[in-house]
């Protein structure tokens, strides 16, 4: 089935190895992308602190383990809950009082914000990472016969799909998911109906940081848990959004698992483009197609 | 998209003149109480600040790669004057040309899109240039460019001296921010501004604003790889600090505290922040946690940056109030190709 492989150089193993690399780090674009693009629809900024949010649920998991002996499946729950409330915080103190000047000083505002908390992690625990055990669970691989897939990656990839599809389903099939989208398009309107629109703002960046620790906690087994972890990987989730498009939840999925999977493919094929694969991609798309894949033409 | 622009151009103005006056006299009596190093670097610093200003303040575009140009035109000059023993000005002719093409490519694809848009692919491409320098053979990796020499000006001039470097980086950084100005005050800067306030009205009254946007980001492009192939030779090196998107922050900071849209705005910043750096050397990533808190604070409250605060009073205009630079409210999303269609009335 997979003879061709055989006459295109790379081994089976090695090849399925680093489809399964590009298949989790596209599990985490995906879930990135998605919450800046929720953020995004109705705050109208690009939340840079968003990389600094998934290595906040990283080390909030590192911290509940170490600290207080509470486990991987407690801190899925409890790290996006702590860094949701921070990020209410942050809209309420910060993003609040510059909602009616232009976005750009949202950027920066984030931009900022983001420094902060990674100079902090890293004045404390320098640049190396911190290992975080694999829950016993999940320890251990399974043979599909082509290759050995450890289990915790594939609980990744089935979980991270869960996410995507289930936020999907909230935002495009909902009555909560409709006012949101009502909010993006008209949000004067959506309040003249009665719904409060503010407290949804909150909820809605709120919502959009636990989902970027959320990707943190599933990470900190994967990669190490690293002060750096959250600047390294939003570039390139920008550089996905915009080749997706931010008009639509299930463009921002579907294009960041394929972009982790040609990341990946390039690892095999010829590696010393992998670390800018995608920016060339983003240069092509920004060619052909200006408003990005799945986005509403400009 | 228009970002506060709080000009104090008084075309013909004394006071301007006597401020550039003072400032120039200032520089050039500088070194003798200083250390050259220092404002050799803060004078780099300040025409890259400038230059990515240009863009910024004037035509309202926030690129958030600028490293990209600055840190590859550093190796360039590097590589070129160490490796390939070129003459001193020909390594700068070099850096500064490799940042045009660059800026001409990178800027003819990130013109596409617009404001938020326009940050995230050009800090996109400036993480492209940083990976390729990681991996390319001739910038030494981690290690960067070392020992740079720093050779001789036209084959005569010494610049090993430190007061003949000092005052070339000087000549350097006064030419640059003189294209700057005399760019700014053009009829090409005047149009640029326009795109800034109103773009699809600047398209209806026939000006090809992509063009205008274009030029205009070569021209950032190149004084920002000016800046930094001066900074290779003024530290004689080059490394991967100067290509990594921090740099871009930092650039961003600069214009930010000295005032977007100002002409001596970004100056200023350069200076705080580089005597900032200075005092924290030692500090380590406190540096990074107090730039994000000036950011904050900027954003928040101190958005027309310092000249942007005093300018009015340092030109003699403290008798007439002047209306405050007013802050651009929020939008509607236009597309900038099209001119916003009128609302229908409702029946």
């Amino acid at each position: 089935m997979f003879d061709w492989l055989h006459i295109a150089m790379p081994p089976a193993p090695l090849f399925f190895a680093q489809l399964l690399v590009g298949l989790i780090n596209g599990a985490f674009y995906a879930m990135l992308s998605l919450g800046l693009a929720v953020i995004f629809g109705l705050l109208n900024i690009i939340n840079f602190t968003h990389g600094a949010q998934y290595m906040l649920g990283a080390f909030c998991a590192w911290f509940l383990l170490n600290w207080f002996g509470i486990g991987y499946w407690a801190a899925l729950i409890i790290a996006p809950l702590v860094v949701g409330l921070l990020g209410i915080a942050i809209e309420r103190l910060l993003l609040r009082h510059i909602a009616r000047l232009d976005h750009l000083y949202g950027l920066l505002l984030t931009f900022g914000l983001a420094l902060i908390i990674e100079g902090v992690f890293r004045q404390q625990y320098g640049s190396s990472g911190q290992p975080y055990t694999i829950p016993p669970e999940l320890q251990g691989a399974r043979n599909l016969g082509f290759m050995f897939l450890p289990n915790y990656r594939a609980w990744v990839i089935l979980f991270s799909l869960a996410i995507c599809l289930a936020t999907w389903f909230v935002i495009e099939r909902t009555r909560l998911g409709a006012y949101l989208r009502a909010a993006t398009e008209n949000p004067v309107l959506v309040r003249a109906f009665g719904i409060d629109v503010p407290r949804m703002v909150t909820l809605t960046y709120g919502g959009g940081a636990a989902l970027a620790a959320l990707a943190g906690v599933m990470a900190a087994p994967i990669y190490q848990v690293s002060p750096l972890m959250g600047s390294n990987i939003i570039i390139v989730v920008f550089a996905v959004v915009v080749i997706g498009g931010m008009g639509s939840i299930l463009g921002a999925i579907l294009s960041g698992f394929a972009l982790g999977l040609i990341e990946g493919l390039t690892k095999v094929f010829y590696p010393e483009a992998s670390s800018t694969v995608i920016f060339v991609i983003m240069a092509l798309v920004l060619l052909i197609k200006p408003a990005g894949l799945f986005g509403r033409a400009a | 998209m228009t970002f506060t622009g709080s000009e104090h151009r008084q075309s013909g103005s004394t006071a301007v003149w006597l401020w550039t006056g003072g400032l120039i006299a200032l520089a050039v009596a500088a070194p003798h109480f200083l250390y050259p190093v220092f404002i050799m670097k803060a004078l780099c610093m300040a025409l890259f600040a400038c230059a990515f200003n240009l863009l910024l303040g004037y035509v309202g575009l926030l690129s958030f790669g600028h490293a990209a140009f600055f840190g590859s035109a550093s190796y360039i000059t590097a590589h070129a004057v160490k490796v390939w023993g070129v003459p001193t000005e020909l390594g700068i002719l070099a850096g500064v040309a490799v940042a045009a093409a660059l800026g001409l490519v990178f800027g003819y694809l990130a013109i596409r899109r617009s404001g938020i848009y326009f940050a995230m692919v050009t800090l996109a491409f400036a993480q492209m240039v940083f990976f390729f320098c990681l991996q390319a053979k001739f910038t030494g990796g981690e290690d960067g460019v070392q020992a740079v020499p720093r050779g001789y000006l036209l084959g005569l001039i010494d610049l090993n001296q430190p007061l003949t470097m000092y005052y070339f980086v000087l000549a350097v950084f006064l030419f640059g921010f003189a294209v700057i100005v005399r760019a700014i005050n053009s009829p090409f800067g005047q149009v640029l501004k326009a795109i800034r306030e109103n773009e699809p009205r600047a398209v209806s009254l026939g000006y090809r604003t992509e063009h205008y946007k274009l030029l205009a980001f070569i021209l950032s492009a190149a004084l920002a790889g000016l800046a930094g192939s001066t900074k290779a030779l003024v530290f004689q090196f080059a490394s991967l600090t100067d290509v990594n998107w921090t740099m871009s922050g930092e650039v961003v900071l600069m214009t930010l505290i000295g005032g977007i849209g100002t002409i001596l705005g970004p100056v200023v910043g350069a200076f705080f922040l580089t005597t900032m750096e200075n005092y924290l050397a030692q500090a380590g990533s406190w540096v990074t946690i107090i730039e994000g808190i000036i950011f904050v604070i900027c954003v928040l409250t101190f958005r027309e940056g310092i000249v942007g605060v005093i300018a009015p009073y340092a030109m003699g205009r403290r008798a007439r109030p002047e209306p405050p630079p007013e802050e651009i409210e929020v939008e509607e999303e236009v597309p900038s190709e099209k001119i916003r269609e009128p609302v229908e009335p409702a029946s």
